[in-house]
């Protein structure tokens, strides 16, 4: 018995041993680099952490997830959009400044913004002087042109946005420039190229947005005689100060400088390190501990770290952490078309009734999840107010049972009801805030059942009008975030009745107000910025009245500001993530 | 022994086409059957009807499922090409099928993953065969003592821990704690002989660990088993010196189950070993099927699966063929 129980105890110690051992594991890396110290708490939320114009070194991200296409015209990720600007220029793009300062648009490949017509129907462009190609050629207005035109072959060039091709021409007219019967293939009438150096866009009607699809990668110039079709996203050819030297999807990426970029053309890329790296790898936990020692210096998915990689980070390392806030919006559509959810009492009662502090703290609390949202738009777009009609934030998230009692009365089902509500099985967090969702909703009668579905498939799941409706599905748990920095690019897929699609639809509540749609269409045309603002106002304040759909977080993230790292900065542009393009490093 | 073979190919051909059918069938037909639409996943998150229309006809989803899964298996000798109109993709033989995530064929991604897979089954397997015949062996000879004892809890704990965890464990006392190995992330063919091995010595422990105390238990148990069997007793009647009745009568009689569950263990470690693959990030086909599930890329996935099944079955058919050797009863059955 004795053997036996030394045997156990033995045993009880060297588990704790190697349990202790990995516990203290992450700070004290032989690295040269992890112990040097962050510039503090938040430093890169507002203002540039340890500017620099040091050139040389390696830059070095890691991440779990892989770009979705290094095509511009293919790519559709916020992280690849951020780094695309490495290798890719656009006409206009975001301001190389913190914050929401990053939302005003700026010349790149053009001298400035647009020349805008009176009509808001034409938009000038004149290019800059010395664009280079990276074998040295001249990039021209032609080569604009034709990377644009690229998106109208839609049976190659999957996956991008489709803003250009929609807003440019919207009968579909054009083939694309692989049917293109023109000899130079550029066919393409919307946009004309009167010399080298000057490219003029025709709208058939005006849009106040169009300069924020430019900014999109999928307004990029694409060399015709480098253009691989949909290979093209294996070697980019560069038009910014690095270029491709290696390339291995889903698992590394190496860029070089472009010796034939030209500062002097280039106004806003300070192109400071030699190389730069990114290593794709599967274990979210080992890539914290490796950017905590130091070996790379910051998350190219930049979602945020690891809940064990973000404790001891707040822990041992508080002073190389931002808490970003995104433009990430965690919300729950109430299916209009399942009763008696066409009743806007009946949608009232779930705002009164939901516990928005609990889902706060079930997702990981304010710094992990994010700040209780009230309005239907995030803080860094035009739209947002603190307008709370149903008190969330003056209750601090609390809900109010007896309101919700009575809202359930006035849509004549004072015991309650039953409902499905969805929530995507992949993603974290998200099936346990729609279980206390369901708790909550249970205390006024409200019987919820939880459904999860397979998140990869939810486009044709919840994306699909035809299957919510089979299903019987009157809630839908998700979240979103905006393609470009304004109403429109945030708000018209989940909220503008001419979106609702047989599939892919992200207007799951199936709001058919045609208050609304109007609205869009005039801040649309609008191309006063203020007025538009006004606009995106009225419609959050109506959106909100009529409990049409119901926004719960606006979503934070902690992200790892590695110490060799220069001039880092979250851009409100880029959904909170660092200025890639500005970055440096010490050594 | 040649019409044994034969018969024995023959079932090998015959049970991966099974695979490959009940696969395809879940991958291509179960969501067109459940109302969803895989062009879409193809197309990405800017879905246009055309542009769903365009894939379908390119990958040809509209067909039959046989006539789908009979192109898919004569691009495997012969390579094939998705067309729609002018838009022309080759997948040149073996054509696994063809990645619109990677725009490459799949058996590039195979390819890239076979060298990784391969060397950490093949470390790992010597290891844990090695350790665990060892350690059982000597556990059922001295039965009952406190080697005994103490081999079969360390094969009791080695059985009960997840390869995340001891990965992690591992990890951080080698690697982040004491720094005696550097983990070089994505190996490649590129790389020299010593950064493999460094990078594979974690990984061939770990997943050794797991396997070894198996194998431990399945031998000591075996072994148990045979020593009791009248033939060994003859064995020692005989005057035979005991090493020679242990392994030349009794380990090779109790060679034939361990062999078995090798047969199907190399073959599942083969066609990729997930849990140690995302731990350590190390680019075999296991690491390949979890990014490909998270992507959506469908081929990919498919890919792997086909090929995983492919390797249990030629492991098992080279195990088959070895208990004729070791057991001469089975050539005449």
């Amino acid at each position: 018995m004795l053997s036996k129980r030394r045997l156990a105890a033995g045993a009880a110690l060297v588990v704790a041993a190697l349990v202790t051992t990995t516990a203290c594991g992450g700070g004290d890396g032989d690295s040269d680099n992890g112990s040097d110290k962050g510039a503090g708490y938040n430093a890169g939320l507002d203002k540039v952490v340890n500017a620099s114009t040091k050139k040389g070194g390696t830059l070095k991200f890691i991440g779990k997830q892989d770009f979705d296409s290094l095509d511009p015209q293919r790519s559709y990720y916020g992280m690849t959009w951020d780094f695309m600007r490495f290798f890719t220029r656009t006409l206009v793009t975001y301001d190389t400044k913190p914050g929401d300062a990053s939302n005003k648009l700026v010349g790149d490949l053009a001298t400035g913004p647009a020349e805008v017509s009176d009509d808001g129907k034409t938009y000038t462009y004149k290019l800059r002087d010395g664009l280079t190609w990276e074998d040295g050629s001249t990039l021209t207005s032609k080569d604009v042109k034709y990377g644009i035109e690229r998106i109208w072959a839609t049976d190659v060039i999957t996956g991008g946005t489709p803003y250009l091709r929609t807003t440019l021409d919207p009968e579909g007219e054009y083939p694309g420039p692989y049917k293109d019967k023109s000899k130079d293939k550029l066919g393409l009438k919307a946009i004309e190229t009167p010399d080298d150096k000057t490219v003029v866009f025709k709208l058939p009607k005006p849009n106040g947005d169009f300069e924020q699809f430019l900014a999109m990668p999928t307004g990029a110039p694409v060399k015709q005689s480098e253009d691989t079709g949909a290979k093209y996203t294996n070697k980019p050819f560069s038009s910014g100060p690095y270029k491709v030297e290696s390339r291995q999807a889903g698992k590394s990426l190496v860029l070089v400088r472009n010796t034939n970029w030209k500062k002097s053309s280039d106004p806003l890329r300070p192109a400071l390190p030699d190389k730069i790296t990114v290593t794709i790898s599967a274990n979210l936990e080992e890539n914290d501990k490796r950017l905590m020692e130091g070996d790379y210096d910051l998350d190219v998915n930049g979602t945020g770290m690891t809940q064990s990689g973000r404790v001891s980070a707040i822990q041992e390392h508080k002073e190389s952490l931002d808490n970003i806030q995104t433009s990430f919006v965690r919300y729950v559509a109430l299916v209009h078309t399942a009763k008696p959810f066409d009743d806007a009492n009946c949608r009232k009662a779930v705002f009164y009734a939901t516990d928005f502090a609990g889902l706060q703290q079930v997702r990981g609390g304010e710094v992990a999840a994010g700040e209780i949202a009230n309005s239907v738009f995030p803080k860094s777009i035009p739209g947002y107010t603190d307008y709370d009609p149903y008190g969330v934030l003056a209750r601090k998230g609390k809900p109010d049972i007896a309101k919700a009692k009575e809202a359930l009365k006035e849509c004549g089902q004072p015991n309650g009801f039953s409902t499905k509500l969805t929530a995507r099985n992949n993603n974290p967090g998200e099936v346990d805030a729609a279980e206390a969702l369901q708790e909550q909703l249970g205390k006024v009668g409200i019987k919820v059942e939880v459904d999860p579905i397979d998140g990869a498939q939810s486009s044709s799941i919840t994306g699909s009008p035809k299957v919510v409706k089979e299903r019987g599905y009157g809630m839908t748990m998700t979240g979103w975030g905006p393609d470009f920095p304004t109403g429109q690019g945030y708000g018209q897929p989940l909220f503008d009745s001419r979106f609702i699609f047989p599939n892919g639809n992200y207007n799951e509540s199936q709001i058919k107000d045609k208050a609304i749609d109007k609205m869009f269409d005039d801040a649309i045309a609008s191309t006063d910025p203020a007025e538009a603002k006004k606009i995106y106002e009225d419609m959050n304040k109506r959106l909100l009245d009529n409990a049409d759909w119901m926004p719960f977080i606006y979503e934070k993230n902690i992200s790892w500001r590695g110490s060799r790292l220069t001039n880092v900065y979250s851009s409100a542009a880029y959904n909170g993530r660092y200025d890639y393009v500005m970055l440096g490093v010490t050594k | 022994m040649l019409a044994y073979l034969i018969r024995r190919l023959i079932a090998v051909v015959i049970m991966v086409l099974v695979v490959l059918l009940a696969t395809f069938t879940v991958f291509y037909m179960l969501p067109r059957w459940a109302g969803q639409d895989i062009a879409v996943l193809f197309a990405g998150k800017a879905t246009g009807a055309e542009q769903v229309e365009g894939i379908r006809t390119k990958l040809g989803l509209d067909d039959p499922l046989l006539a789908q899964f009979w192109e898919f298996v004569k691009g495997i000798p012969m390579g094939r090409e998705f067309a729609n109109g002018n838009d022309v993709t080759q997948c040149p033989a073996p054509c696994f099928g063809y990645s619109f995530v990677t725009e490459e064929p799949v058996w590039n991604t195979l390819k890239d993953a076979l060298p990784v897979t391969g060397a950490l089954a093949a470390g790992a397997c010597v290891l844990w065969l090695a350790a665990g015949v060892a350690t059982g062996v000597v556990s059922a000879l001295k039965r009952g003592t406190i080697w005994d004892r103490g081999a079969m809890t360390v094969a009791l704990g080695g059985v009960s821990l997840p390869i995340f965890f001891t990965g992690m464990v591992a990890m951080g006392i080698f690697v982040h704690s004491l720094g005696w190995v550097q983990i070089t992330d994505n190996l490649s063919t590129d790389d020299p002989v010593g950064v493999w091995f460094e990078t594979l010595l974690l990984p061939w422990i770990v997943l050794a660990l797991l396997n070894a105390a198996m194998y431990a238990r399945l031998t000591r148990a075996t072994m148990l088993e045979v020593l009791g069997e009248d033939y060994i007793r003859t064995a020692r009647a005989k005057g035979l010196g005991e090493r020679v009745v242990i392994t030349r009568h009794a380990l090779r009689s109790a060679m034939t189950p361990i062999l078995t569950v090798f047969g199907l263990d190399i073959g599942v470690l083969l066609g990729g070993a997930v849990l140690t693959e995302s731990t350590f990030n190390l680019p075999g086909l296991g690491l390949a099927a979890v990014q490909a599930i998270s992507s959506k890329d469908l081929p990919v996935i498919l890919g792997v699966t086909l090929f995983a099944a492919l390797a249990i079955a030629v492991a098992n058919l080279v195990v088959d063929l070895l208990y004729a050797v070791i057991d001469p009863r089975v050539r005449l059955g």
